[in-house]
Parts: C-alpha cells; structure tokens; sequence
C-alpha cells in the first residue's frame, strides 16, 4: 500500500485508508481511484497527486 | 454556547471549518457567505475551460452537503456590514451574531488597472466562480481574447484559451511571463511553449483605453504606444488586493493585508487567514498556505494555541505547454539564478550572497522527479 500526496495543497491519499467518505473504499489502489475523484481538501484533480514515501 | 463564526466560505474558511470538527464535534460552527457556499478549487478557474468545464460542474460539494457532512450553520447570500469587536458581535444585513470567536477568511479582489474608454467597465475579471459562469458565457461565439497581465494567472488562462481554440494576445509592461516570480530565461521558456499554441504577447505594453469596437461586438484597445489592437473580450488578469475594508472599520489593524501573527491571531478572539490576511508580515496567497495555516488555527480554536509552520511551499503553476514549480527566493534577497538544462526541462537555483540556495523553478517534464531532492535542499 502507497501514499500519495496532492502537491496543490499537501493532502495525503493514503491506499490503506481511502476516502470513504467520497465513495473510495479503504485499501483502494491509486490507480483505481476514479479520474473525476478530486482532493477532499482543496478540491483540485487527481492529476495533481504524485506518490510519496512516508 | 455561541458558535465560532467564519466569515467567507472560500477555501481558507472550508478548511477551518473541516479542521475544527474534527477536532470538536460538539461545538456550534457558523459560516457566513456573500455567494452561494458551493465549495469548489480556485484553481480551477483558470484551468478548466479547455475540459470544457461549465461553472456548476466545478462545484466539488454544493453548500448544503458541506453543511451536513461536517455538521455546520451557513448563511449564504449574506453581507457582513460590521463587526462589533468589543461585543463580539457580528451583524450582518439581516441578523447581530454573537460569535465564541471569530474567523476573517474574507479573500481578495482582483486589482483593476485605471483604464480610460466607454468599454473600461465590460472588462472581466475572474476571481470566483461565478465570475467564471460569466467569462464563459461571453466566450460563447467569439476568437480572440485579450489578457491583460501575464503573470500566473494570465499566463494559465492564456493556456487553458489556446488549447480549448481561441486566439489570445497578452499584454504586460514586464519584460517576461511571471516576471515577479521567476527569472527571465525561465519566463523565456513558458514564452516559447505559449506561442507554439498561438498565444501573442505584447511585453513592454501596456493597455491604455478599452473602447467598445465601432460596430458594437468586441473592443478596440489603444496600447501605450498608440498601437490599436481588435479584440473580442478582454480579461483583467494584474493581481489580488487583499480585502481589508471590514477589518479596518471594525478597528482591526491592516496593512498590505489584515495582520495577524503566527497564531493567525489580529484581536482577542478574532483571527484571520487566507488571502485576505499577513501572517507574521507575509501575504501568501496560494492554496497550501492555506490548508496548512488551517490545520494549526484549528488548534488554536479548539484552545491549544498553536503558531503556524510553513514548511516549503513551492507553487505549481498550471500551464500544461510548460509546467512550472516555482519556490520564489524572500523577498529582497540578492543572488543569482543559475540554470541546469536536463532532458525535458530545466533547473533554475537562485544561489544567495552566502552561496545558499534560498529559491528554485523547475520547468517541464522533469517537476516530479526532482521536486523532493530541491525542497530537501532548500536553505
């Protein structure tokens, strides 16, 4: 499982945890996290994330 | 108990908001709004014409959802007229609010440049999303856009327009795209990728008169130098001036911005972030100071006074034909930038008096493969 941070404004997605409060169930790969999904924080697109190792 | 009090429902409010219900979930959170509360990316405006975005499909949550899912009052359509500091009172056109504490998250306007001619006032500028609503809605049917400013803003609208189609021309008294920001051959490079998409600029230039064009669609413009230049929308796109009139009749102190020290603290029990506000003497107008100075104003509220830490913060800058992360060096420090070409983009350090490096762009393909390596050596 990764982490993956939006660079817009420092939101960690973590795969283990998800966000299922925006529909995206715990232990979901970034990669199957929908395109339209978009930061919970800021509200910008998955495009800005980039994987970081925490 | 009288509830916290926010007034904005931008960004920087939201995220207070989010912030401080997780830390408490019992106490009462008010936001006030003089638009609709829709929460959505600011960034955005100047990013989603060319995915052919409409302003209702840029709402990420509308303003109820938000109410119900972090358990929050808000009054949209509503004017703050005054604040009663002494009184801890808000009133607004309709009701006096006492408030627990208080929150100034109002935001910015766009600064307008004093322009002479009969089309000065048809002038659009873009700073929320309705703003947005209307620049597209002009849009519909026309060519050629003129931007006004070609610094971050005018340069991701001059993108974002030339990829969905329209031919655009920027006009900016600099010398280069985002001269306050990034040095000139940098600048250069952006220049370069905007002009391969048909993008024009006017450097040294100024306009001068908006006139409605002849036939009465578009305008003609009069540059500084006299030259005359046909176009069918013109989009302000000089900056942000914080806004501080609220703050100042209610007796708070101003400056560039409302002044605040590390706590976000302006008074007792009033505080203010975002980019209405000067945090211990800085005016950061960009998104991660935001949601960063929020997780620690959270804090405070909840009664653990916390002073905000800013770790770096480079700023991404949304011009798809030349990406840019730009880390600007303080302001004031005297140094030299120096450039390291690399497969795809390039590397400019801003190397200080003492041989540190204090700032650094990186530019095209190369951004996520070394953001990390110079945030880590940033001094």
């Amino acid at each position: 499982m990764k982490t993956w941070q939006c660079i817009v404004c420092g939101y960690i997605y973590d795969e283990t945890a998800g966000d299922p409060d925006h529909g995206i169930a715990a232990g979901t790969r970034w990669d199957d996290v929908p395109d339209d999904w978009a930061c919970p924080d800021c509200g910008v697109a998955k495009a800005d994330f980039e994987m970081v190792e925490i | 108990m009288h509830p916290v009090i926010i007034i904005g429902t931008g960004l920087a409010g939201y995220s207070v908001a989010r912030e401080l219900r997780k830390l408490d979930p019992a106490q009462p959170i008010t936001l006030i709004s003089a638009d609709a509360g829709d929460f959505y990316a600011k960034p955005m405006l100047s990013n989603a014409f060319a995915q052919g975005k409409n302003a209702p499909q840029l709402v990420n949550t509308p303003m109820e959802k938000m109410a119900e899912q972090h358990q929050l009052t808000i009054l949209a359509h509503t004017r703050v007229v005054s604040i009663d500091v002494a009184g801890k009172t808000v009133h607004t056109v309709n009701d006096a609010l006492p408030y627990h504490k208080l929150v100034l998250a109002i935001g910015a306007d766009p600064i307008r440049l004093p322009l002479g001619g009969n089309g000065a006032d048809e002038v659009l500028s873009v700073n929320d999303i309705a703003d947005y609503g209307v620049f597209r809605g002009r849009l519909e049917g026309k060519q050629h856009v003129t931007i006004l400013g070609g610094g971050l803003i005018g340069c991701e609208f001059a993108n974002d327009l030339a990829s969905a189609g329209y031919q655009v021309t920027v006009v900016d008294p600099g010398t280069h795209p985002l001269s306050s920001l990034i040095p000139q051959g940098a600048g250069q490079e952006v220049q370069q990728a905007l002009e391969s998409l048909g993008v024009q600029f006017h450097f040294g230039r100024s306009v001068q008169v908006a006139d409605i064009a002849a036939d009465g669609d578009g305008f003609t413009l009069t540059e500084d130098n006299g030259d005359i230049l046909d176009t069918d929308i013109v989009l302000s796109a000089v900056g942000l001036r914080p806004r501080t009139t609220l703050a100042q009749s209610a007796g708070l102190p101003t400056n560039r911005g409302i002044v605040a020290d590390a706590t976000l603290r302006v008074a007792d029990d009033v505080y203010a972030i975002g980019d209405c506000a000067e945090i211990d003497g800085q005016w950061r107008p960009y998104v991660m100071p935001i949601t960063t100075a929020a997780r620690s104003l959270a804090q405070t509220l909840h009664g653990t006074e916390t002073p905000v830490h800013f770790p770096a913060m480079p700023v991404l800058v949304k011009t798809p034909a030349c990406p840019l992360l730009v880390n600007p060096p303080p302001r004031g420090e005297t140094g030299e930038w120096q450039q390291e070409v690399a497969e795809g983009g390039s590397i400019w350090q801003f190397i200080n008096q003492a041989g540190l490096m204090t700032g650094f762009v990186l530019t095209g393909k190369i951004i996520a493969a070394n953001r990390q390596r110079m945030i880590s050596a940033l001094r």
